[in-house]
């Protein structure tokens, strides 16, 4: 199921380590970059390429926050709601954003395009409150700044 | 204090390429290294240094590095870039404004501990962070300061960037090292230590971002001018990550035993909208809480140490009058639930249920007796399990009912939160 490419990207990860179980992952943030999530399919094909049983690959998978073992929207927003974020009216905010996209926190709108999170420290505190979209930090976050961000996601599609 | 490791990042212009870095001094740390001190000597300095890690534990780095065995065969090195820790944000500015200080410091530990592999292990969430650390990686091995023979000494250091995918406990470093290698981050039972079985069993330093973005100042500038800051047991520069209800919030570089009132009022610029301290934890979430009848302590490891905390991460947070802590227990009682490994049941359970009668208790649900259950938890918590996280977990809470215990019980006793409505908390 993966190109010959893909594979080529696989096989550079695996040369980086002198046990082959550590490449997976970063194989599985490759797989997850291509097809959004990791699907069934695509860790019994992991595995199969690392030499490890299908459980295996799933039990690292669903230890971490950022592997996606379900299907998520376009655009992932990930919000603190962490101690520093919070004193500086996060939770203000991620209401404002929760109207907004008229879904709740865990959740992904009707169209696709976006998925909402709430994620512990995502080390910004200096510049609380903070979200991160596609794995970009925004900063400082008011309500209009959050209007601004979703209106130009909202424009790209 | 003159900047040391935010010097660089912090000047008008600079990029963090590899061109900038050499242009400010940079690799010339490696340079010395290589051509001056044999590996035993290196470790010799840093030992001399006092230099004390700086992720959290604040283990002395050259003792660290000594209880690698010196008989030949694999060895590990692994730099902890994992910064998780609430109010913690220092490592990802080092990481993102200045990569090759720190790729230089992973290289002079390298060297010094004869280890030929290095690991980066890059928070997930640090996508952007990552990107700059592969490309000045990249930029490092064309120039010949990574790969084979480095600068015709005959050392071999090779440095990989492997990417984590978001789990605060793979900051400690056996949780680290299981992450590494493919698995759950669930941290191992020690002894063995890493040192002498760590990655694929084999002896493994791990070193945070901070404590090995100094190995470069201290090599060109000498143990004497590094131990010449701070007290004698907590020595040089330290990155105090500053957040919360200050005007002026972000990382400062000061000496490590600034004083705590120094550091909110003279650098952060003190509190915002004129309002009163109420409450700091010093050292990251992990670290019990302080009051205003605290800040003449000073932020070095031993003074925190005496005042009933720690000095952790150097993350801290600084609260108002208008803060609720029954609010501030909830959120940081969540935090541990969510990232406990699970797999002991003093934590596992411990975390759960601290957060679940905070919760309620902050809600107006509290109900006569539940402060003793929170205590009685936290004491089943603490020294009993694989690694830290539980007693992380419990000691802040302890500390919030030790300075504001009225504050719960007048949730408790008018079923509600007395500062609702104060505060846009």
């Amino acid at each position: 199921m993966f190109s010959d490419e893909t594979i080529q990207t696989f096989e550079r990860i695996v040369a980086r380590y002198p046990v082959k179980r550590s490449a997976l992952i970063p194989i599985l943030h490759e797989v997850q970059g291509r097809l959004g999530y990791l699907t069934p399919e695509a860790m019994v094909e992991v595995a199969r390429y690392l030499g490890l049983h299908p459980v295996e690959v799933a039990e690292t998978a669903s230890f971490y926050d950022l592997l996606n073992l379900r299907p998520v929207g376009k655009h992932q927003i990930f919000f603190c709601h962490n101690l520093s974020c919070t004193l500086l009216g996060a939770e203000r905010i991620l209401a404002h954003v929760q109207k907004t996209l008229g879904i709740g926190t865990g959740e992904t709108t009707p169209d696709g395009l976006f998925t909402l999170k709430r994620m512990e420290c995502l080390a910004s505190c200096g510049t609380a409150p903070v979200m991160q979209v596609n794995g970009e930090f925004y900063e400082n976050l008011t309500e209009a700044k959050v209007d601004e961000i979703l209106d130009g996601l909202r424009r790209r599609g | 204090m003159e900047k040391v490791l935010l010097q660089r990042a912090e000047t008008p212009g600079y990029t963090g390429s590899l061109a900038d870095y050499e242009a400010h001094g940079g690799y010339q740390g490696l340079v010395k290294a290589l051509r001056e001190y044999t590996p035993d000597q290196l470790i010799e300095v840093v030992k001399k240094s006092g230099l004390r890690g700086r992720g959290g534990a604040g283990f002395p780095a050259g003792m660290k590095w000594g209880f690698i065995p010196k008989a030949p065969g694999p060895k590990y090195l692994c730099c902890n870039a994992d910064e998780s820790e609430p109010g913690t944000f220092k490592d990802r500015q080092l990481i993102e404004q200045d990569p090759h200080q720190l790729i230089e410091g992973i290289l002079i530990a390298c060297y010094a501990v004869g280890i030929p592999t290095a690991y980066i292990y890059c928070r997930g969430e640090f996508a952007h962070g990552a990107r700059v650390l592969i490309r000045a990686l990249d930029e490092a091995r064309a120039k010949g300061y990574v790969g084979r023979n480095i600068l015709g000494s005959g050392a071999n250091i090779e440095v990989h960037l492997h990417r984590g995918a978001g789990a605060y406990i793979c900051g400690e470093e056996t949780g680290l090292i299981e992450s590494l290698e493919g698995k759950r981050g669930q941290p191992r039972l020690k002894p063995p230590f890493p040192a002498v079985e760590g990655l694929y069993r084999k002896p493994t330093v791990v070193n945070n971002v901070e404590t090995l973005s100094n190995l470069p100042h201290i090599v060109l500038r000498g143990a004497e001018w590094f131990a010449g800051i701070g007290t004698p047991k907590s020595t040089g520069p330290r990155l105090f990550s500053v957040s919360g209800h200050v005007r002026r919030p972000g990382n400062y570089e000061l000496p490590i035993n600034v004083s705590l009132r120094e550091l909110i009022f003279t650098h952060a610029g003190g509190m915002r909208d004129g309002r009163r301290l109420k409450a700091v934890i010093p050292g990251g979430s992990s670290a019990p809480v302080l009051t205003d009848q605290h800040l003449d302590v000073t932020m070095d490891f031993e003074a925190l140490a005496a005042a009933g905390t720690m000095g952790g991460s150097g993350g801290v947070i600084v609260m108002d009058e208008t803060t609720c802590m029954a609010r501030v227990a909830e959120i940081v009682s969540r935090f541990y639930a969510h990232e406990s490994c699970g797999q002991c049941t003093q934590c596992r359970e411990g975390t759960a249920w601290l957060h679940k009668i905070l919760a309620r208790i902050e809600r107006g649900g509290g109900r006569p007796g539940d402060l003793e259950t929170i205590l009685d938890a936290c004491d089943n918590m603490k020294g009993k399990t694989i690694c830290v996280l539980s007693d992380a977990a419990a000691m802040p809470i302890e500390s919030y009912l030790k300075y504001f215990r009225d504050e719960f019980e007048q949730h408790i006793r008018e079923r509600a939160c007395p500062l609702r409505g104060v505060a846009d908390f």
